[in-house]
């Protein structure tokens, strides 16, 4: 008997078996370790939710976990508010639309090692913007909030904005260019000031590209690794630690097993938290 | 038109110029610290141009810049980057290339269902599965090399690019793949003479948006590589986070130009190319 389409099923087997395995395997294989007594070492025996009770009086899991709602906002609004308005400025039929572009979107293209190195260096009050303004003339200028336990996770926003408003910028601007000219043509008819068509009328119309633009910050956000490793190290202390660094951290420097699956599995919690009724929603969007 | 509609644009064009400022600055402040000597970064604030060009840290960082006891400099983690990078890019994109096509034209049972197996899997976070991969990855005997660090690339790779293909060629008519099928073509024929000579921007487009990314992983260098095979990134890291003795930042901030660099020409000499693989990337994956 001969397979329909067995080259197409012969090549997509591997794909299936792989994802199956490797992401939603593991996935539930972290689960489960969450609900061990795993240790160091890891033990596969049902021991109820005592990992997630630990977890959570954990001062450094607090901190980390207040942390990404904390960074979570201010990167989404900031990372949303300059994106949307570089895209509506350009929109607006600028010179040297290309230089422009080029040059909000090029942080993107480096690494969040190098973007975090940089915005280290810049806010380091010794070599940084404090010293440079003190160098002016202020000489008792203070703006060190990298090196403050209070204030470091905030210095994250700076470079996340830095990093990824251009591609805010990017899919906004593809969607303001999509917008239809009768729309344009019928707010200049209505005498409509330019800044309330894009307020009330063409940026509404933006909602569904406004709402992905949220969910991939909202994901990138709780995924952050990178950024903080090389901007604060988590620190002072663990002061601007976040869940992604906590996991990492536990799982391979502290050999903390359980704690880490824990962990890594509020983070899955939380990224299904954004995604499910995104998903949901734009799917049933596209079936309409 | 009237003297506000002038202020007007005017107001816009600062703002923008201002912008670009906030963009660019951090940039040009690492290149011209890397350009000082150290007595001039001592003396002078970051903001401050270089009084000459000196390319002194350039060299040191390249060949001479330690991390911990090792001072081979980033040229190390720069091949290790390049070993790496050659064989994902090319294996990922040449699996999202037959998976995308085996999901849109062939009519495979499931294919909805796969798909959206491919889109939530584009959303785990790294870390949820790392620990299990690394039992995973050392069960078969790849943990911590080579081999190891790419089968990891490819298969981060494989949601994104899949789909990412899989929309190009759905987005292909159906009537050049029956035309195919009436020649007599089967399911290579069909891929190698009709659907890759098609593709080309496609895959110039994954190609960039995986050389960038594999270039700029971190994490899962740090986990799957080894010692031996640090990617650059690793490497500069380390050598930014070295802590004995006065903190060099010119060398430092040369170290993090030269591993910033390849990505950075990529992004320059593709333009729109790039601005397609993210934009699609991002909202498809």
């Amino acid at each position: 008997m001969r397979i329909r389409n067995l080259a197409a099923k012969t090549v997509l087997t591997p794909t299936v078996l792989v994802m199956l395995v490797c992401f939603y395997g593991c996935a539930i294989w972290t689960a489960y370790l969450s609900v061990t007594r795993s240790a160091m070492l890891p033990n596969y025996q049902f021991a109820g939710f005592g990992q997630y009770i630990r977890l959570f009086a954990t001062a450094r899991w607090n901190v980390a976990w207040t942390n990404m709602f904390l960074f979570g906002v201010l990167d989404i609004v900031g990372t949303l508010g300059l994106g949307v308005l570089l895209a509506v400025l350009i929109d607006r039929q600028v010179r040297f639309e290309g230089a422009f572009r080029t040059i909000f979107l090029y942080p993107l293209s480096i690494s969040f090692i190098v973007t975090g190195l940089t915005w280290q260096w810049v806010l380091s009050p010794t070599i940084g913007i404090q010293n440079f303004v003190r160098e002016l003339g202020w000489s008792d200028f203070v703006f060190d909030w990298i090196v403050r336990p209070d204030r470091a996770i905030y210095t994250l926003v700076f470079a996340g904005v830095w990093h990824q408003s251009g591609l805010i910028m990017a899919i906004v601007l593809a969607g303001l260019r999509g917008i239809d000219r009768e729309i344009w043509r019928a707010t200049r008819v209505e005498a409509i000031p330019s800044w309330r068509a894009y307020l009330s009328i063409v940026l509404p119309m933006l909602r569904p590209l406004l709402v992905t633009c949220v969910v991939l910050i909202a994901i990138a956000v709780v995924r952050s690794y990178d950024l903080v490793v090389a901007m604060t190290g988590g620190g002072p202390g663990y002061a601007s630690d976040l869940p992604g660094k906590f996991v990492v951290d536990f799982a391979f420097e502290r050999a903390n097993i359980g704690q880490a699956s824990a962990a890594a599995a509020v983070m899955l919690g939380s990224v299904l938290t954004v995604l499910a009724p995104y998903l949901y929603l734009e799917l049933s969007r596209r079936d309409r | 038109m009237g003297p506000p509609v002038r202020i007007g644009r005017f107001g816009l064009y600062a703002f923008l110029v201002g912008m670009a400022l906030f963009f660019a600055v951090p940039l040009l402040v690492v290149i011209s610290t890397s350009l000082k000597s150290l007595d001039e970064i001592r003396h002078f604030s970051i903001f401050v141009p270089p009084s000459s060009r000196d390319f002194a840290a350039w060299w040191k960082a390249w060949y001479a810049a330690c991390t911990g006891l090792n001072c081979g400099g980033v040229h190390v983690g720069f091949w290790n980057s390049v070993r790496i990078l050659i064989p994902s890019v090319t294996l990922s994109v040449l699996a999202g290339a037959l998976n995308g096509y085996a999901l849109s034209h062939w009519r495979v049972p499931g294919a909805d269902l796969i798909l959206l197996a491919l889109l939530l899997g584009a959303f785990i976070p790294y870390q949820v599965i790392l620990y299990p991969l690394v039992k995973i990855t050392s069960t078969i005997g790849i943990y911590s090399s080579l081999p190891g660090i790419i089968a990891v690339h490819i298969l981060f790779g494989l949601p994104v690019m899949t789909l990412l293909f899989r929309n190009f060629y759905a987005g292909l008519p159906d009537e050049l793949f029956k035309a195919a099928r009436v020649d007599g073509a089967g399911f290579w024929r069909i891929f190698v003479s009709v659907m890759l000579p098609l593709s080309v921007n496609i895959l110039i487009v994954a190609t960039i948006l995986q050389t960038t990314g594999i270039w700029n992983d971190y994490l899962l260098g740090l986990i799957f590589a080894g010692r031996e095979n640090q990617p650059m990134t690793v490497q500069l890291n380390a050598i930014a986070t070295t802590s004995t003795g006065e903190i060099e930042y010119n060398v430092n901030m040369a170290a993090a130009l030269l591993t910033a660099l390849p990505p950075l020409l990529v992004y320059f000499a593709s333009g729109r190319f790039f601005v397609r693989g993210i934009t699609a990337g991002a909202i498809k994956g």
